[in-house]
Parts: C-alpha cells; structure tokens; sequence
C-alpha cells in the first residue's frame, strides 16, 4: 500500500518568537528550523503502516529549497521516497496548499498530515485536501492502522477514546501523543543523504494566506520578586511557604 | 454550540455566542441564530435565549446519530440559510467542522480568532505559533468562517434576551459525507493527572533537573509541601517521568495556589498549561528565563543546591 505523508517546515517556537522586518512571517535565523510534531507522529505512523502492509512511504513538502532538511530528516526515519514541491510557502494559503498535495497524492492510498501546523494553526489543510481528492477524512487521530482495504484511526474525542473505520483511499490528519516518533540511527541518516528527491514545480499560482500581518502579543510586565540567590535563599522561600499557608505550621 | 452530555451549554460555546453578539451588534443589530446537534433541553434553550439567540437550528435524524464533520458541515450549511457569518468556538469539534464549512463553501476560514476590527473590510486577529505570536486576517469571503480561541472574551448573558425559538430539521446528507463517522466511543482512559489537576501546590521539574536520577530532592519538596509532581515535555520525552505528568499545551492544565517550576524555561506551550496558577515561585540558573520574567517569586540558581536548602530549612522549621 502507498502511504503519502506531508510535513511542513517551520521555526522551533519553543525558543523566543520574532518576526521578519515586513511583519509577514516569523523569523527562524535565529531560532532554527524544525517540522511540527503533529507531523512526527504522522511520520512515524506512516512508515508503520507502510511496514505492516509491505507498502511504501512517501514524504512530500511544499517549501523552499531549504525545506530538503524536512524530508531528509522524514528519510532518516524510514520514509523511502520524498517529493519536493517547490515554492515559497509563505505565498501560500490553506486552499493553495491542499491544491498542490492533491496533484501528487492522487496515487496513494492514505495520506497522512499534521493536523494543524505550529506556526501558522490553520486546522483546514488535511480537510481541503479531502475536498479536492473527494474521498473522507478523519481529523486529530493519534493511533491510525490498516488491513482489508479499511483504515482504522482512533483517538480522544468530545465523548471518549473515538474510533473511525473508512474504505481507502482516504485523509487522515494526527495529532501528537500516540506514538513515539523514533529518533534516526547513523545509517539510517547515511541512507536518507543519497535517497533522491523528486523535485516538482506548483501546478496553480497561489492566491495567498487571507493575513494582513503578524504581530507580537504585548510582553507582560515583569512583577518578579527574586528571594535570592542559591542555597541561601531557602529561609526566604520557607518564610514565603508559610505567608502563603501552604505549609502548615 | 457544544453542549455537556448533561444538556448544558459549554463555556466555549457560551464565548462564541457572546463573540457573535458582539459581532451582530457592530453589523447594525442583526440576528444571531445558533446550531447544535440534537434538540435542546429546556435548560439548554433558556441559556440560548439568556445569550441573545433568536432561533435554534437543532439538526436530527440518523444522519446526526453519530459524529461525522462532514454531515455536520452538511447541517450546518442547511442550517444557516442567508447568514453571512458562520462561527463556532475554538475547540476540536468547532474547528474541524468550520473547516469542513469552509471548504465546501470555497471560502476562506480563520481558526483561534480572539478579537475583531471593523467590518468593511472583515478583519480579525487570531492565535498562531500556539499563542506566541497573533495574525490579523481579512476574511473577505461570504460568508465569513471562522472559530474563537477559549477566553478570547468572557461569557455573558445578553442585556435583551433572544426567544430562542426551535426549528427542527433533518436535512439530507449525501452518503459521502456519512463516510467517516465515529463508529465506536470508548470510555477515556482512567486520567492519572487527577492530582495534578487538583493540587493546592505543583512542584515543577524540567530539563533542569539533568536526569531521571535528578528528581529524588524534587520528589522530596513535593511531599514535604503535600503536593504534586509536575513536569516539561522535555522531561516525559526523555523518559525521566510519565507523560501525565507533564503541564501544558499538551499536557494538564494545572491552577494551583502556588508553582514551583524549577529548571524550567517557560516555553509558551509550558506557559499554556501554568498561567492562571495563583502565585508562581521560579528556581532557575538563568535570571532571563522568561518563567523568570513572568514568575511572581524566583530564586536564582542551581536547583540541585536551592532545593535540598529549602527541604532541610522546612524539616528544620517543622520537625
Ligand atoms: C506542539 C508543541 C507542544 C508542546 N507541548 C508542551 C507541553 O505540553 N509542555 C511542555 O512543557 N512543553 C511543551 N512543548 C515543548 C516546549 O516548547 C519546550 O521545549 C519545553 O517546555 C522545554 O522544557 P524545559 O523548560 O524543561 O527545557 P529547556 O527549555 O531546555 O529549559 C531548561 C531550563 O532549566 C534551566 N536550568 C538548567 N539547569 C538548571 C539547574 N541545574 N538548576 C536550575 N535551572 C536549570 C535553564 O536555565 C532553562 O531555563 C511543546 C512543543 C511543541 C512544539
């Protein structure tokens, strides 16, 4: 069975977030880059479902050239094959998005995604790409399998732990939390260096994302009082545990 | 509108409506008319109409049975008749069903919208970059879809109460849209984070704590205080501690009287699950952490020093 799973490549926001001069995006010189987590899980769980079924997992990208890095680390990991879909993704709105994956994932039989991106949380790509394909989508899963020609995908839902079944070809998007994401070995690394990229250009121009501009949420005041400095500062600390009756005396 | 399996109306939901009154009141006083699945109870309806709603569009039939987002996009587009905006709260469900709205209207949609500016044209500012960053959007298209991110603004009743009268449809859904429905619910797992949740204080350990090995004082201080472990996502994905007990993003979200973060840098999607805690006392190296900057008490330094002191100084104290 073919397995197509899409990441995207974004800046690690788990650091301070700052933003390009024109206000358009979020600027990752410093912070680097990374692919959301979301996708890892969907990653891992497309090369699982690849190996149960004998079948193949395909990574595929629409960024710039620097978003190889993103389909490298999908190789290292036991994706086989990698599709590059090269554009300047910041150009690029949801609908734009799911466009240009379903030119490609009409050959496979399950397509994975992230079901929302960390940058910009737009919760619809997998859902458009289900539109544009005509075929059903299950949204936010965490554990996906496969066997009959049926797709079971599961996950925490509004009334519980919530199971879906759907014939193939279908959309799943997942969420993080179900599976480990497993880290690359050396030769695994080695392997996903000479793997070679298909390289394609968009089929549509975008029409772009619907923003006018970021901006940064005001930074609170800092209220700290520092108690002091190391070892020394525990009376202060304990004084306080009492003041705030969270120690009984 | 999302309701509780007791029938009442959940505070997301009672937001969004105050939102969407919001929004009516600035586009010249026009209706607000809400969805859900199922007919309202009595007490359900008395909210909605306490909320502004003039009319309830209560979907049923077997179509409605189970959850499936496109069915209830489906509805929703049944449902919504001329309405040019079309809105739900921010929660899983709100925003996998806006998004299959939007997709079949071929229209734009914004997810965690927090606030409007004007009308001609529609903007809105929304969430992204899980909190760290907000995006103002136009949302040109008609109509206008989109969610409201949790406590974007307070829930509160409408000065003039709607009627909140209750139309009920069974429109057709296409087979296709039946497809991927929830065939099965489970009861959840048994939640371990119970205590977590619940504490008064919540000693919190992260990367700082430097190895499985490094929590014995850390463990020490949470039982001396009477309270509960709490840790980064650093700390569950290297395996040092079990994931419930990570706070955040994707882990509890805890409001104790008093945190204690030590080695914990406060990332936003640590910050997500420990910003309404009362007080929070920060024990960290560096004095630029921002779990510093917004703390409430720090100490400076190493925790592996600070807090075997601060556990001798209350054995001291409390023998
Ligand atoms: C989609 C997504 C969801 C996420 N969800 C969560 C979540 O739910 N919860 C969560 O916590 N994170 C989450 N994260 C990860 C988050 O971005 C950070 O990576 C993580 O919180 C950092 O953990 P940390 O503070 O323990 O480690 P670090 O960021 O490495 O910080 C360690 C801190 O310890 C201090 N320190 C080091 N040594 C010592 C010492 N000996 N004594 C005292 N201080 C010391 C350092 O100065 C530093 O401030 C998520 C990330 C993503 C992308």
């Amino acid at each position: 069975m073919k397995v197509l799973v899409c990441v995207k490549r974004v800046v690690d926001s788990s650091s301070e977030v700052v933003l390009t001069d024109d206000a358009q995006a979020v600027d990752g010189r410093y912070a680097g880059f990374t692919m959301s987590a979301h996708e890892e899980c969907a990653v891992e769980l497309a090369v699982q479902v690849a190996a149960a079924t004998g079948g193949s997992a395909t990574v595929l990208t629409l960024g710039d050239a620097d978003a190889v890095e993103q389909l490298r680390a999908a190789l290292a990991v036991g994706c086989t094959e990698a599709v590059h879909v090269l554009a300047d993704s910041s150009t690029y709105g949801p609908a734009d998005v799911a466009r240009e994956i379903a030119a490609v994932a009409g050959d496979f039989d399950l397509v994975l995604l992230g079901n929302d991106a960390a940058d910009s949380g737009d919760f619809q790509v997998g859902i458009r790409l289900a539109y544009e394909l005509g075929r059903p989508v299950v949204n936010g899963v965490t554990n996906v399998s496969v066997a009959d020609g049926i797709v079971t995908a599961s996950g925490a839902g509004t009334d519980g732990h919530e199971t879906y079944r759907v014939p193939l070809p279908a959309v799943v998007t997942v969420l993080e939390g179900g599976v480990e994401p497993r880290y690359p070995t050396v030769p695994g690394r080695m392997k996903a260096k000479k793997v070679p990229i298909e390289e394609r250009s968009p089929v549509a121009s975008p029409v772009g994302p619907s923003r006018v501009r970021l901006l940064l949420p005001p930074p609170a005041p800092s209220n700290v009082q520092v108690l002091g400095k190391g070892a020394d500062a525990a009376p202060a600390v304990v004084d306080l545990f009492e003041q705030l009756g969270v120690l009984s005396r | 509108m999302e309701s509780t399996p007791a029938g009442e109306a959940v505070e997301v939901s009672r937001e969004a409506l105050t939102f969407a009154r919001s929004l009516a009141a600035e586009g010249g006083g026009v209706p607000v008319d809400a969805v859900l699945v199922g007919e309202p109870s009595a007490e359900l309806a008395a909210t909605l109409a306490a909320y502004g709603v003039r009319r309830v569009h209560a979907l049923t039939g077997e179509a409605f049975a189970s959850y499936a987002g496109a069915a209830w996009a489906a509805g929703v587009q049944d449902a919504r008749e001329t309405s040019v905006v079309v809105m739900a709260a921010g929660t899983p469900r709100g925003n996998e069903v806006m998004a299959h709205v939007a997709a079949r209207e071929g229209v734009a949609m914004a997810a965690n919208v927090l606030s409007f500016s004007g009308l001609s044209p529609f903007v809105v500012t929304r969430q992204v970059v899980g909190g760290a960053a907000l995006e103002e959007m136009r949302l040109a298209d008609r109509p206008a879809v989109f969610t409201v991110a949790g406590h974007a603004v307070e829930a509160a009743p409408a000065d003039v109460p709607g009627s909140a009268e209750v139309v009920v449809r069974a429109p057709a859904v296409a087979e296709a849209d039946l497809v991927a429905r929830v065939v099965s619910s489970e009861e959840p797992e048994p939640d371990l984070s119970g205590t977590l949740k619940s504490a008064r204080v919540v000693v919190g350990a992260g990367r700082g704590a430097g190895s499985a090995e490094g929590f014995a004082e850390l463990v020490e201080l949470t039982e001396l205080l009477g309270g509960s472990l709490g840790v980064s996502r650093v700390v569950t994905s290297l395996g040092w501690r079990p994931h419930h007990e990570q706070v955040g993003q994707t882990g509890s979200r805890i409001s104790p009287e008093l945190y204690i973060p030590c080695g914990i840098s406060g990332a936003i999607q640590h910050w997500a699950g420990c910003s309404t805690a009362k007080s929070i006392l920060a024990i960290n190296t560096d004095p630029e952490a921002p779990m510093v900057t917004k703390a409430t008490y720090a100490v400076i330094g190493d925790l592996h020093e600070v807090v075997p002191a601060i556990n001798a100084e209350i054995r001291r104290r409390h023998r």
